[in-house]
């Protein structure tokens, strides 16, 4: 690890100047991605601000939402009443999240930011047409994340909080890579008034997406049958060591199928 | 004088009285030790795979902050400091024998694989020696790289003196006879499976830390070994050329080796050097990255072979020819593995009159391949267990009986194998019964039926495997080409009030040596165990020993422990005879206790113990005083544990996904000292052996990058990846050592793959699969589901 700043401020506006006051500086979250790349020497920001104290992290019932400080803890949206509540599948894609001591230090917002291709939160975000609210402005989901560790954010943007809508019917089911745990591929799938969003992590080049054929599918019918007939294509989808694009497209409709239940 | 209060002998199943410091983080490694003024190393390694050193510029990172030394190949040639050596070497099938390019311990002229270190930096703190070490300009000429090992001859050649890349062509077993058997077999199966490669993955990271004493001319190393005097002897001898009493090795606690801790690496042997050229105490640790980038990798073999079978089945002869990859130098034991521990197992449990194996030893530009939990007889194993399933399958016969008719016969024993080996006792037919009722073989195709109900492809599978272990008779392996004894040494102390110091040659990293040898000693001399104290790993307190690998610290450390001991009985019975005014051959030594035959007259261990430290009343004209014994014991003969493991799977066939839904063991490791403690070493065997069947790949791209180079895609075996094992035992004691014992540290490792595998593919043998390669990945397992199927609808 490069040696540099670090400093904790103790609200987002002082954050927001901290982070102005640096060359190239970072938020430090959870640190359980950006921590690692330091000390890989893969990076060299001019300073870290911490944005633990800085008030981020309380989980609120809006109505038709679940609003999520940026800095809750995996562990926290694990144990929520109200998450359990209103939308236990983001209770139970919290809990699978890495082991107990990532869930325990790992951040909603350093997940959403960091937009890992394998990371669980984003196909939340996308299938609960989660709104991004950060110190300038409100994203919905759809604009949210632009690609491969990309996201719409602005340098030194800084999310505050997630909102969540309610749906009438919700399910995660990830199929983890073997060895990493991350989702090789996950679906989030969930049902609103209005048709049915189907999410997809882990497996598209273009990191999370939305699987319109099977949302439309599952819109006019919610029933795993309903997946059947469909053909799920392999192309964009990513090929590694675990897993060629065909078996990413398998594993794609079988989880989704275990998703509706 | 202490009480006796209670005793906890062989056989019972006592705490690990180690694991208090461990579980409470308290261990010691070598990390944890720091030496006043103590420096930090940190080694530039090549970021390719082959390539001529055109040039290396160190200036700049000679000026960098904290920098207090940058050395390169060129400085440790200028000292004349050899690198290390292999241990044990084979003849070659046309007579040359094996081919031994030097391994520099920084680079000279060349990189031979990512990781080969080309430059040190020795700085006041790890971070500044990283930052200095990019400051390192190295101009490379790469080379075509040679990844792929079973053509490796075709490849650029990597050392001058290894043509071809082939380091060894080697064979054992005769030819002629084993062709003719195959010629005029009734049937003859065939099969070809490959052994995956598998990165050891001790959970502490090597690490070295030396001190030089410049007034009298002596190092300190201490360093992360399963063998210090091993250690200590190539250090001295054959890189410094300094006397062995020079340099002190110690290995204090170590977090696991499986092998990977054998040999001698070149950063320990920098850190020696560099702190004298410093003057100050050099300290290296790896990082899990350069641990999974240079400790020496296990396996990698491919297998062709052959098996020959008569009318009624009965085995004729079998045929193995095997290609395996070496890497970029020879190793320590690297030449022994595929050759010594591999081709003289290949008879098995099974009584087979003619065997021929060739086994090519290639060298390619990637780590270095050795000995990992099993070394050898895995492979071994693995290609046998599976070829005598197939075989079953083709001939119709269910593969427990295939295996029950072609077992050496308990009376055969000893029994002489056509490949050198000869078995001193063994008896094949209880543990398969065994393992077959623990797993409810019988009604095996209900479950099947039932799984098959749920949509599960339920499969069974086994494999009944012998090994070698307790290296070895010295004589034995000085003829196959080893250039070490195998003898094991154990110096036993008593002191003045009757308790023990025992002084071990062998090395514990994990195994549990401080309750195990305890348990026998205190069961010996009928005293408890707490007053006995094992102390291991450090050179300039425990005699000349050969350290800890092959299952031989039992066999051979234990057996070691105990000659030591019966030399205290027998000294301890004058004394008594003595004491007692009793002829020596009328004293019985028992329960701790010398009583002369037939009277009450007795005196207490520790009575015993003060006479001869305090020996008033002592025969001193025919009798030292003191009481400490020191014994080597070559064994005559290995030692060969056996036993039948069976596996049980169910597969989902929509996800690939293999579980392991139960698990028999029966093992025969003669006698136990402790139940639990071998239960534990089974347990962790079998994870590893899962872990090489199911998860665990080191794959290198073809342009010899380590594309699992960490946790992220390097899968190692969690606990729910694993059934609750059953585990159960048979016993026919060594009939070669006093203890009766034989080894239980590799055989988990060395049975499961093939029980694993051979019970996937029957999972999935209504499909028409008849092969599948480690590791049984979903994605390969769900391919191979998908390739079925199209196969069928054609
Ligand atoms: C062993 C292990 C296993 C894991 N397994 C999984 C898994 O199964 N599934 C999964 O989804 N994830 C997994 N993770 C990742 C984990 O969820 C991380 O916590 C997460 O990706 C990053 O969150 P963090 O709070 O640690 O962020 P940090 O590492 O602190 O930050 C990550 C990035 O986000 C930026 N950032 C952080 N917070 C904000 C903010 N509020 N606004 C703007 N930018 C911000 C940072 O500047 C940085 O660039 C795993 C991690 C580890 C170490």
């Amino acid at each position: 690890m490069y040696s540099t700043k670090y400093i904790k401020p103790n609200s987002t506006s002082e954050a927001l100047e901290a982070i102005k006051s640096m060359g190239e500086g970072k938020f430090l979250a959870g640190g359980m991605t950006l921590i690692p790349t330091l000390k890989q020497r893969l990076a060299s920001p001019d300073g870290l601000v911490d944005i633990s104290g800085c008030d981020l992290d309380s989980i609120s019932d809006e109505g038709d939402t679940i609003k999520i400080g940026a800095m809750t803890k995996h562990a926290s949206v694990a144990e929520s009443g109200l998450v359990n509540k209103a939308i236990p599948a983001l209770a139970k894609l919290a809990d699978g999240i890495g082991d107990r001591q990532v869930r325990n230090r790992g951040t909603l917002g350093g997940s959403v930011a960091n937009n890992d291709p394998s990371a669980c939160y984003p196909s939340a975000v996308l299938a609960l047409k989660a709104i991004v609210h950060t110190n300038t402005r409100s994203i919905q989901a759809d604009e949210f994340f632009t690609g491969m560790f990309e996201t719409a954010l602005e340098e030194n943007e800084i999310i505050e909080a997630i909102s969540f809508s309610k749906p009438t019917k919700a399910n995660y089911v990830k199929f983890p890579n073997p060895a990493s745990r991350y989702a090789m591929v996950g679906v989030f799938v969930a049902q609103f008034n209005d048709g049915v969003r189907v999410a997809v992590t882990g497996a598209g080049e273009g990191g999370v997406f939305r699987h319109a054929e099977m949302e439309a599918a599952l819109s006019s019918n919610y029933n795993a049958d309903a997946l059947s007939a469909l053909e799920i294509s392999s192309e964009g989808l990513i090929s590694d060591l675990h897993a060629s694009p065909e078996y990413r497209a398998n594993l794609i409709k079988e989880m989704t199928k275990r998703a509706v239940v | 004088m202490n009480e006796v209060t209670k005793i906890d002998g062989i056989g019972s199943s006592v705490r690990r009285t180690e694991d208090k410091k461990f579980l409470t983080g308290k261990g010691r490694y070598t990390d944890d030790i720091n030496k006043p003024g103590q420096v930090q190393a940190y080694f530039l390694r090549s970021d390719v795979a082959h390539a001529e050193i055109k040039s290396i510029d160190t200036k700049a990172a000679q000026s960098a902050p904290g920098v207090v030394g940058v050395f390169t190949g060129s400085d440790i040639a200028a000292d004349k400091i050899g690198g290390p050596i292999c241990g044990w070497v084979v003849p070659c099938r046309d007579g040359s024998s094996t081919k031994e390019p030097p391994h520099p311990l920084l680079a000279q002229g060349k990189v031979r694989f990512v990781g080969d270190a080309v430059a040190v930096v020795v700085a006041e703190t790890m971070e500044q020696a990283k930052s200095a070490a990019e400051l390192i300009d190295v101009d490379y000429n790469e080379l075509t790289p040679v990844v792929d090992f079973v053509n490796a001859d075709k490849g650029a050649q990597i050392h001058e003196e290894v043509p071809n890349n082939c380091y060894f062509d080697w064979e054992l077993g005769d030819e002629s006879a084993t062709n003719k058997a195959i010629e005029s077999a009734a049937k003859v199966v065939k099969l070809s499976v490959r052994n995956n490669r598998l990165v050891p993955n001790a959970m502490e990271p090597r690490s070295a830390l030396a001190e030089y004493d410049s007034l009298d001319e002596s190092y300190t190393l201490h360093t992360t070994s399963q063998n210090p005097h091993l250690t200590r002897l190539v250090l001295a001898a054959f890189m410094f050329a300094i006397p062995e009493s020079k340099l002190r090795v110690i290995a204090p606690d170590v977090g696991g080796g499986f092998g990977s801790k054998i040999y001698v690496y070149i950063e320990e042997a920098v850190c020696v050097w560099a702190s004298k050229k410093i003057g100050r105490p050099v300290k290296w640790t790896a990082d899990r990255t350069q641990a999974f980038l240079t400790d020496c990798h296990g396996r990698d073999h491919v297998n062709d072979v052959q098996l020959a079978l008569d009318d009624n089945n009965k085995i004729i002869g079998l045929r193995v020819d095997t290609v395996c990859n070496l890497g970029a130098y020879l190793s320590a034991f690297s030449v022994v593995v595929p050759t010594i521990l591999h081709g003289t197992l290949l008879s098995g449990q099974y009584d087979i009159p003619a065997i021929y194996t060739n086994v090519k030893g290639m060298a390619t530009n990637t780590v270095n391949v050795d000995a990992y939990r099993g070394a050898g007889r895995p492979e071994a194993t693995y290609l046998l267990e599976r070829t005598m399933e197939t075989a079953a399958k083709e001939v119709g016969m269910d593969p427990a009986e295939f295996r029950r008719i072609n077992f050496i016969p308990k009376d055969a024993f000893p029994y002489q194998t056509q490949v050198a080996l000869q078995y001193d006792i063994g008896d094949y037919e209880p543990h398969l019964d065994k393992a077959m009722e623990m797993i409810d073989y019988s009604n095996f195709e209900k479950r099947r039926a039932e799984a098959a109900k749920r949509g599960m492809y339920r499969g069974i599978g086994m494999s009944s495997y012998i090994e070698a272990c307790g290296l070895a008779p010295s004589a034995v392996v000085g003829a196959l080409g080893g250039r070490v004894g195998q003898w094991e040494s154990a110096s036993v102390r008593v002191n003045p009030t009757g308790t023990i110091s025992v002084f071990t040659g062998s090395h514990s990293h994990g195994q549990g040596h401080a309750t195990t040898f305890a348990q026998i000693v205190a069961d010996k001399l009928g005293i408890p165990m707490e007053n006995v104290e094992v102390i291991h790993g450090d050179t300039d307190k425990t005699p000349f020993g050969m350290g800890s690998y092959g299952s031989r610290s039992l066999a051979s450390g234990g057996s070691a422990i105990s000659k030591a001991v019966d030399k205290i009985i027998n000294k301890s019975k004058k004394i008594a005879a003595h004491l007692l005014e009793a002829s020596e051959d009328d004293i019985d030594f028992k329960d701790g206790k010398f009583v002369v035959g037939g009277t009450d007259k007795e005196k207490a261990f520790g009575e015993i113990a003060l006479a001869a430290y305090v020996p008033h009343n002592y025969p001193l004209e025919t009798l030292e005083p003191g009481l400490e014994e020191n014994a080597f014991y070559d064994p005559t003969n290995f030692v060969f544990p056996s036993g039948t493991h069976i596996a049980e799977v169910e597969i989902d066939p929509a996800t690939g996904v293999v579980e392991v839904v139960d698990w028999a063991a029966c093992d025969d490791f003669g006698n136990l000292v402790n139940p639990m403690i071998v239960e534990g070493q089974v347990h962790g065997g079998i994870a590893q052996g899962i872990g090489q069947a199911l998860l665990e790949d080191a794959h290198y791209d073809e342009n010899g990058q380590l594309l699992t180079a960490s946790y992220m895609d390097y899968c190692m075996p969690r606990a729910d990846d694993l059934p609750s094992f059953k585990v159960g035992y048979t016993n026919t004691p060594c009939t070669h050592n006093d203890l009766g014992v034989k080894g239980c540290g590799e055989a988990g490792a060395i049975a499961s793959p093939p029980a694993l595998i051979n019970a996937v593919i029957d999972a999935l043998s209504p499909l028409g699969v008849t092969d599948m390669s480690m590791p049984a990945t979903p994605q390969k397992v769900w391919k191979a589901i998908q390739e079925s199927q199209s196969v069928a609808a054609e």
